[in-house]
């Protein structure tokens, strides 16, 4: 067991646990975050997606401590005073989930990817989001969100 | 209304709807919500008959002993169901509602308008709330099943887009799914699976076992079902590893490993003619030689692999174990039907026991959700008075769910010289789809969960039955829609197949329609007639005709296409009298064989639309899983058990390539609600396997279509 800090969210949370646990289990468990789902367990299916100075990290494998000193943000951290980030919006809109188990991590993937690259290509955006898997079928929805966010010039903003 | 089982079990107005003091009203239902949108539909038609906003429409979470019996949520039957249920409790409500006002305002019932729940009199301008009417007191009548409904053309609620139920909590990463649940000194738990089926535990290292307890985890040890459980997740989940590799097991002679598609047509069987759908006790007769009008015979065989669920969530449940009283959350399709099993399977009273869903990840039909309610609910029984979330692991899901059996279909038809079909016939080969843990007697039920067959004193899985119901089991959709005569169909249930097997989406609906539709496109090529064109003339259901007509126009049939691709249509109504569904594939293969999917269009009739987002996304959905299952699939094995344990070596379908998909849906407003959920994707695999063929000239007929499947179909 030892301690040591994380900011998530935008704020410093002290946890104590196995420094080799990985960082999902104290999201969910210890911090309450429950937005980042467990998948896999293997880095194979981006359900656990969680941004890390803005880059889209997975969640499952790598320990808790690695990520002291780093800016964390969940899926839940994208919502400001209560209101669905832009991405999140456009995903309520789409209909862009269907059992939403793998979406936290596609509102992720979608946010790294239009923080970096306002106007994606559709290459681009493959890239970006080739890595999460959906087992619902859910994808063109997430597209056509994606779609959405660059027309109205999301990630420009 | 047809006559309504959900009614018949439950026929009290107060199962289905009940009116808060806050003017919420709650509606019951048996049907539970697994992505598919069911609460979203439910609580539109709810709200269009009874004339409230839809954000007063509460659904409830299924639980037993409270909500209606409805079941196990499957075969695309909820709006079927509930969905006229709802409907008639709701139509029943409101009536008496209004009878109540009339009463409560002294006026003429004809002078009554609802809006928004408010009744107002036109004639004295008084009002009075349902909430107020109800006053915290029950109906205390039944539901009339023909209490008069609204007329489509007035509906002021469906129709709207409205947001799903639940989505902005899973956008947002709000708590929704049973992995997301936490009680006050909960521990977490996973199971220690054995190398594959057949392995039984010879022991545990006892060193590793005290170490665990020191650690603070415990075990829960049943034969060879055994459990770890910690109050830290990760401690649990390294327990449950270090016991695994430290354990000894006796793994007899492991998995049979022949080749399952020679097993399957050579394997002892149940052979069974079938009829309009209906197998029948009798002789099958042998295929008779080509009629004397017949110009052309055609064969083929088609195949399909074992196919996984593959929910991106493994399965979980929690469990709390108070005194007599055992509470499971779980998201299972089947609250009433599991526990009828675990009742049994514990030789508990069902009184004893409540089952309440919670939702999960996607399952697709049974997958290890039922199994896993049990795992935790043996591990709470264990550690009494502390509540349990079990979660499986991705291996566990992958090499322990029911898969969806492996298939053998034997096509064969002969044309007369205006191409027409004059005889038709399919025996379709395949392990059953029928092991959900339903209650039956001789001990299905509890035989049929997976941890009672490893348990001490392990009940052995029961030799399944072949299902007789109407396009049912392995023969749904044996039988074509299409006006063949001469028919021979024949369902073999095939003895002695190597994995578990349940049911998965469609059942074998996905591989008779695979092999129907190519079928028909080997056909139609035969007799020189267009595929499109030859479907049509092979149909007398107009309908159908007008879906495949749809689905040709919204891709331009006919219109020259870009080089190097290919197009193919794929048409099925589900079950012969659900859904009805075209698709429509334009795709290319690459110069590494790879499948690429460009443009798609969809084409269905559902009866009247309630949700017309939900249902677009049910099509598209079940033609993404089906297009994933037609170009990626296949369960492996060998005889040290699955070898297809993650999603390197099980792969699905990924962003990159995701067709443009254009869906057109036929509302019918005046027709009854037809199930949509597994409506394409038998279609799907047809129409892919005969725009392949249309683009290279390869006509696959064993599924997965991989660029090694394509290279081998080259060499050829």
């Amino acid at each position: 067991m030892t301690s040591f800090s994380l900011n998530v969210n935008g704020r410093t949370c002290e946890v104590e646990c196995d420094p080799a646990t990985p960082l999902i289990y104290v999201l969910r468990n210890h911090l309450d975050l429950v937005g980042a789902k467990l998948g896999c367990g293997l880095e194979q299916c981006g359900a656990c997606a969680i941004l890390v100075d803005g880059e889209r990290v997975l969640s499952c494998v790598r320990a808790a401590s690695e990520f002291e000193g780093a800016e964390i943000t969940t899926v839940e951290g994208l919502v400001q005073d209560g209101e669905p980030s832009v991405v999140q919006q456009a995903f309520i809109e789409e209909g862009a989930a269907q059992c939403g188990y793998c979406t936290a991590g596609l509102v992720i993937a979608t946010t790294a990817l239009l923080e970096k690259t306002p106007r994606p290509d559709d290459t681009e955006i493959q890239s970006a989001l080739n890595d999460h898997l959906c087992r619902c079928g859910s994808h063109a929805r997430v597209l056509r969100a994606i779609d959405v966010l660059v027309q109205r010039g999301a990630g420009d903003a | 209304m047809p006559e309504s089982a959900s009614l018949k079990k439950s026929p009290e107005l107060d199962q289905w709807i009940s009116i808060g003091p806050d003017g919420k009203v709650l509606i019951r239902t048996g049907k539970v919500d697994i992505g598919q949108r069911i609460s979203t539909a439910l609580a539109l038609v709810a709200a269009e008959e009874l004339d409230i906003d839809i954000d007063r429409v509460v659904i409830a979470r299924t639980a037993t002993g409270i909500d209606p019996d409805e079941g196990i949520t499957s075969g695309s039957n909820s709006m079927e169901e509930a969905g006229n249920a709802v409907r008639a409790a709701s139509a029943t409500a409101r009536r008496h509602l209004l009878s109540l006002a009339a009463d409560a305002l002294a006026v003429d019932i004809a002078t009554l308008e609802i809006s928004d729940g408010l009744i107002h009199s036109r004639e004295t301008n008084r009002s009075i709330t349902y909430e107020e009417l109800m006053a915290d007191q029950s109906f205390r009548i039944e539901v009339d099943p023909d209490a008069p409904v609204k007329d489509p053309s007035s509906y002021s609620i469906i129709g709207q887009t409205i947001v799903a139920r639940g989505l902005k909590e899973v956008v947002t990463g709000q708590p929704h799914f049973v992995q997301d649940m936490k009680m006050p000194s909960m521990r977490h738990a996973r199971v220690v699976r054995p190398p594959h089926y057949q392995a039984r535990l010879n022991s545990l290292d006892d060193s590793v076992v005290e170490r665990i307890g020191e650690n603070g985890g415990t075990i829960v040890c049943d034969g060879s079902f055994i459990a770890v459980t910690h109050t830290d997740e990760y401690s649990a989940v390294k327990a449950a590893e270090r016991l695994f590799e430290s354990s000894d097991w006796d793994t007899g002679d492991g998995l049979e490993p022949q080749d399952v598609f020679e097993r399957l047509v050579a394997n002892d069987r149940v052979s069974l003619p079938v009829v309009d759908g209906v197998p029948q006790k009798g002789e099958v007769m042998p295929l008779a030689p080509p009629l004397p009008e017949a110009t052309s015979t055609v064969s083929a065989r088609y195949e399909k692999p074992y196919l996984m669920h593959g929910s991106i969530g493994p399965s979980a449940a929690v469990a709390l174990a108070e005194g007599k009283q055992l509470t499971i959350w779980t998201h299972s399709q089947g609250v009433y039907v599991l526990r009828a099993s675990l009742a049994e399977a514990l030789d508990v009273e069902m009184d004893d026991l409540k089952i309440i869903h919670v939702p999960g990840s996607g399952c697709y039909g049974h997958n290890g959700a039922d199994d896993a309610a049990v795992d935790a609910a043996l591990i709470a029984l264990a550690t009494p008075g502390t509540p349990i979330l079990l979660k499986w692991t991705r291996e566990d899901e992958h090499a322990w769910e029911p898969y969806g059996s492996c298939m053998s279909m034997d096509l064969t038809a002969s044309l007369d010289i205006k191409g027409k079909v004059i005889s038709w016939s399919q025996e379709t080969y395949s392990d059953t789809y029928g092991m959900r843990p339903r209650p039956e007697p001789g001990g299905a039920g509890p035989a049929r969960l997976l941890p009672m067959q490893y348990r001490e004193g392990a009940l052995a899985p029961l030799l399944p039955q072949p299902n007789m119901s109407r396009h049912a089991g392995l023969h749904r959709n044996l039988d074509p829609l299409y006006s063949f005569a001469n028919k021979r169909l024949v369902k073999n249930l095939v003895r002695g197949l190597p994995l578990r097997t349940s049911a998965l989406r469609t059942l074998g609906g996905f591989a008779n329609v695979f092999a129907i539709e190519s079928f028909m496109d080997e056909l139609a090529e035969d007799a020189g007639i267009d595929s499109v064109q030859f479907r049509l003339d092979n149909l007398d259901d107009e309908r159908a005709k007008d879906v495949i007509a749809a689905a040709a126009d919204a891709i331009g049939w006919g219109d020259d296409v870009s080089d190097g691709r290919g197009r193919g249509i794929g048409f099925a109504q589900y079950k012969n009298i659900q859904a009805y569904a075209a698709v429509v594939v334009e795709l290319e293969v690459n110069d590494l064989a790879e499948v690429k999917l460009h443009r798609v269009a969809l084409a269905g009739d559902a009866g009247q639309i309630i949700d017309h987002a939900g249902l677009t996304a049910q099509y598209e959905g079940g033609f993404l899983q089906a297009a994933s299952w037609t170009l990626y699939e296949a369960v492996t094995y060998d005889r040290t058990g699955i070898t297809s344990r993650d999603w390197e070596t099980y792969p699905i379908l990924r962003f990159d390539n995701i067709p443009e998909i254009e869906t057109v849906l036929i509302d019918r407003p005046k027709e009854r609600f037809l199930g949509a959920g597994e409506a394409v994707s038998g279609p799907t695999a047809g129409a892919i396997a005969n725009a392949i063929y249309n683009a290279t000239s390869l006509r696959l007929r064993r599924l997965p279509f991989t660029p090694d499947a394509i290279r081998a179909a080259a060499m050829e």
